[in-house]
């Protein structure tokens, strides 16, 4: 891989979360009818943050305070390895979407068990949510990315859109069906409406919010800056299904840029349009992910063992 | 059985009340089917009266009776045993003067005290406690909330408040002024500082002039129609339904900027006055809320229709929260919440005056659930609409009266006096003792909040936890109109 697209890579990992909820957040002014914040507000929010100090509460062990860091360091690892720009990865290597994976399980098994290092009553409600919602698209996330790779016989976690090429009209159907799998984790994983409610104050209701209640200052920038960095990745699967892998390196950024700010415009307009599901009702939403996935691997075995 | 009785806004000799034996008096209060407005206690010398004021709601009387306790056998065989709707009022009774109720099953603090509370415990496994407050995030008042839950579900929640207690009802006695009543609950100015206004005006036998009535109901319609708006959107805002949240937002400053140009303050606050009002609306001022009216009833009728047609909102608001109208009858749950449940209370009808004459009761469907509570504030703001409309037109046939008539200082001397308002919370109750030199004895607020809260906790049971600020903000009930 050249280094323009790894310099680019290296830049959309670390610069664009900022942008994209950024975009967000626009997007859901504009519905308003008002003018919201500027776009780089999220970006001067997290400088703000990093010149603050942090209160850590007596009742909590070295867990929470190394946390942060391990669920920053984890996911910018994890991005390292998914695709982004230009399909390519920054790290291409055989088997990384495992390691993709992991790498993020990992990163939220920090969060967790720092939400319930802090003896809150709160924070240990919302890392039992955020854990009941991730057991349930973990393994439909593997069956998808499993089936694609099975079929493209491309273990690099790279070039996902060739699977049109080998699996033909098989490839397409999918992709769409892939597409909606992942919007829907993305919705889930990045807590954006109608699974949470990323803009609440109620403590009751959150999930994600809530498991970073106590963090403040560097801890809290961090770990919203962790979380806006899996946004893109998600966000970046997404396109990278999407965009053919015929296109030249030029188009291919530009359609790259302009889906991800479309997938945030995307974003913003569901969160002004619907209302949040009850919490009972987000397990049906998130299982529509798991039956996608169940359709995928049918459609995987059909393909290669024919009926 | 043994009462007097007296209508809203009226007065009665201390001696006229008929002053029972406590077993009789204890006993007609447990069975009878009428729901007690108030219940109090009154230093009394060597013994400390206990007044119980019933509402016979289809005569539009108030039924009063008395009993003595003895100040040296402070107790008697609770009420609540027997009729559920005295447990709060009872409660009270011994916080205030140690009465005890005997056999009274929760008898547990009411606004003091908060470290001796004792509270609930449910244990098993998978059983937990979340506490929530006294400090909240957002902008709201204290109060601390304490749930039984069980995984996500509730299997109970226990309110205790108490935290802005600041001895109203006393300072109410030692210094009885417009400015204090209308700083008890800010959201309720109107309401608060009517309901006292026209307790002065009773006991001192000064009559206000038409005008300044109509102008207190059109404040207090207004009153209504701007916090209903700020709660459709505050609900809409719990459930993340941003456009709805929005949109009330924005009309309901409307309202409120139209109550400025009344009387100066957003809240009407200083508008209202023994003897009449402060500010008169003028032909000028009626044309902007009528104005004003027209557009927000089209913004919220479009809008509550679209709320109301969104599947997603739907689903949040159907079955959350249910609390079923017989629950409801038992704790004597009023006003709006009441209305919400099917239990058709309203003040404004119930104890008509010749104001509220050519208005009628419109029926309402309730479900009992979340979205009866959105549903029921919808409909009272067009009711409300609809009425200050009529209102301005009434207005300008009394357009020469005065807005301020001069109030008599003297009060008349041992009396009792009520005045009920609905405020928009529901049935608001001010009750009033003067000592034989005329001068005030005892003062005593029942805010719809003191009986509804309960309500709330009901509503929670095997429901949600997450589900708990949408069933909080549907009954968005008073602290300060609580802790007095």
């Amino acid at each position: 891989m050249d280094k323009i697209s790894l310099i680019l890579n290296i830049i959309i990992l670390l610069i664009s979360p900022f942008f994209v909820i950024g975009i967000i957040k626009k997007t859901k002014a504009f519905f308003a009818g008002r003018k919201g914040v500027s776009i780089f507000q999220p970006l001067y929010d997290f400088i703000k943050l990093l010149k603050k100090g942090s209160v850590i509460s007596n009742s909590t062990s070295f867990i929470y305070r190394i946390a942060p860091v391990v669920v920053f360091i984890t996911t910018v690892t994890a991005g390292l390895f998914a695709p982004l720009c230009a399909n390519c990865s920054i790290i291409g290597t055989c088997g990384a979407f495992v390691i993709f994976c992991y790498i993020l399980g990992l990163s939220k098994f920090f969060a967790l068990i720092s939400a319930m290092d802090c003896a809150s009553s709160f924070e240990g409600m919302g890392a039992s949510r955020e854990a009941c919602f991730t057991t349930i698209v973990e393994p439909a996330f593997f069956i998808i990315l499993a089936s694609i790779i099975a079929l493209s016989s491309n273990s690099t976690f790279q070039n996902l859109n060739s699977i049109v090429e080998y699996a033909g009209n098989f490839g397409v159907l999918i992709i769409v069906l892939a597409v909606i799998s992942i919007f829907i984790m993305l919705l889930t994983e990045c807590s954006r409406v109608p699974v949470d409610d990323p803009t609440t104050h109620l403590e009751l209701t959150m999930i994600h919010e809530v498991m970073i209640l106590d963090n403040s200052g560097v801890d809290l920038a961090l770990l919203t800056y962790s979380a806006g960095i899996k946004m893109v990745i998600l966000a970046s699967l997404i396109i990278n299904l999407i965009l053919p892998s015929s296109l030249d390196f030029t188009a291919s950024c530009v359609a790259y840029f302009i889906l991800l700010g479309l997938i945030g415009v995307i974003i913003g307009t569901i969160e002004s349009a619907i209302a949040r599901f009850r919490m009972s009702h987000v397990f049906e939403f998130v299982f529509l992910m798991s039956s996608f996935a169940l359709v995928i691997a049918s459609l995987t075995a059909v393909k290669i063992y024919g009926v | 059985m043994n009462y007097c009785t007296i209508g809203n806004n009226q007065k009665i000799n201390i001696s006229d009340i008929p002053t029972l034996n406590c077993e009789i008096f204890r006993e007609q209060l447990a069975i009878t089917n009428l729901r007690p407005l108030s219940y109090f206690g009154c230093d009394w010398g060597e013994k400390i009266k206990i007044f119980a004021l019933l509402a016979d709601d289809e005569k539009n009387q108030i039924l009063i009776s008395s009993t003595d306790i003895d100040k040296n056998h402070k107790e008697y065989n609770s009420i609540t045993q027997d009729n559920s709707q005295y447990h709060m009022f009872e409660r009270e009774l011994y916080e205030q003067f140690d009465i005890k109720p005997l056999n009274h099953p929760w008898l547990k603090p009411v606004r003091k005290n908060q470290d001796k509370y004792e509270f609930f415990k449910m244990q098993g496994e998978q059983t937990h406690e979340v506490a929530v407050g006294p400090i909240h995030a957002g902008v709201i008042e204290p109060g601390h909330f304490r749930f039984l839950c069980q995984g996500e579900k509730v299997y109970n929640l226990e309110i205790m408040l108490g935290y802005q207690h600041r001895g109203v009802e006393d300072l109410m006695v030692q210094n009885p002024t417009n400015q204090l009543a209308e700083s008890i609950c800010g959201d309720s100015v109107v309401a608060y500082n009517s309901a006292f206004s026209q307790i002065m005006e009773t006991l001192s036998d000064t009559k206000i002039t038409k005008k300044a009535q109509i102008i207190r109901r059109i404040a207090l319609e207004a009153e209504r129609i701007a916090i209903h708006i700020g709660d459709l959107g505050a609900i809409l805002g719990d459930i993340a339904y941003m456009m709805g949240k929005d949109v009330f937002g924005v009309t309901r400053t409307l309202v409120i900027n139209t109550m400025l140009e009344i009387s100066g303050s957003r809240f009407a606050r200083g508008l209202i006055t023994t003897g009449g009002v402060n500010y008169d609306i003028n032909a000028e001022i009626s044309n902007k809320i009528l104005n004003m009216l027209e557009e927000v009833k089209k913004i919220v009728k479009k809008m509550a229709k679209t709320a109301l047609s969104s599947a997603t909102v739907m689903s949040r608001f159907e079955k959350t929260g249910t609390v079923s109208t017989e629950t409801a009858q038992e704790l004597n749950l009023v006003g709006l919440m009441g209305r919400a449940c099917g239990i058709e209370l309203d003040t404004r009808f119930d104890f008509k005056d010749e104001l509220y004459k050519d208005f009628e009761r419109k029926p309402f469907r309730a479900t009992n659930d979340a979205s009866s509570r959105f549903r029921i504030r919808y409909k009272e703001i067009k009711e409300s609409i609809s009425f200050i409309k009529k209102l301005l037109v009434k207005l300008k046939e009394v357009e020469d009266e005065d807005i301020l008539v001069e109030a008599n200082e003297n009060l008349s001397p041992d009396s009792l006096c009520v005045s009920i308002v609905e405020s928009w919370r529901g049935e608001l109750v001010h009750c009033a003792i003067t000592d034989s030199n005329g001068k005030l004895k005892r003062y005593k607020i029942k805010d719809p909040s003191f009986n509804n809260w309960w309500g709330l906790s009901m509503a929670l049971r095997n429901n949600a936890i997450s589900d708990f600020p949408l069933c909080n903000k549907g009954f968005d009930l008073s602290y300060c109109g609580f802790d007095l």
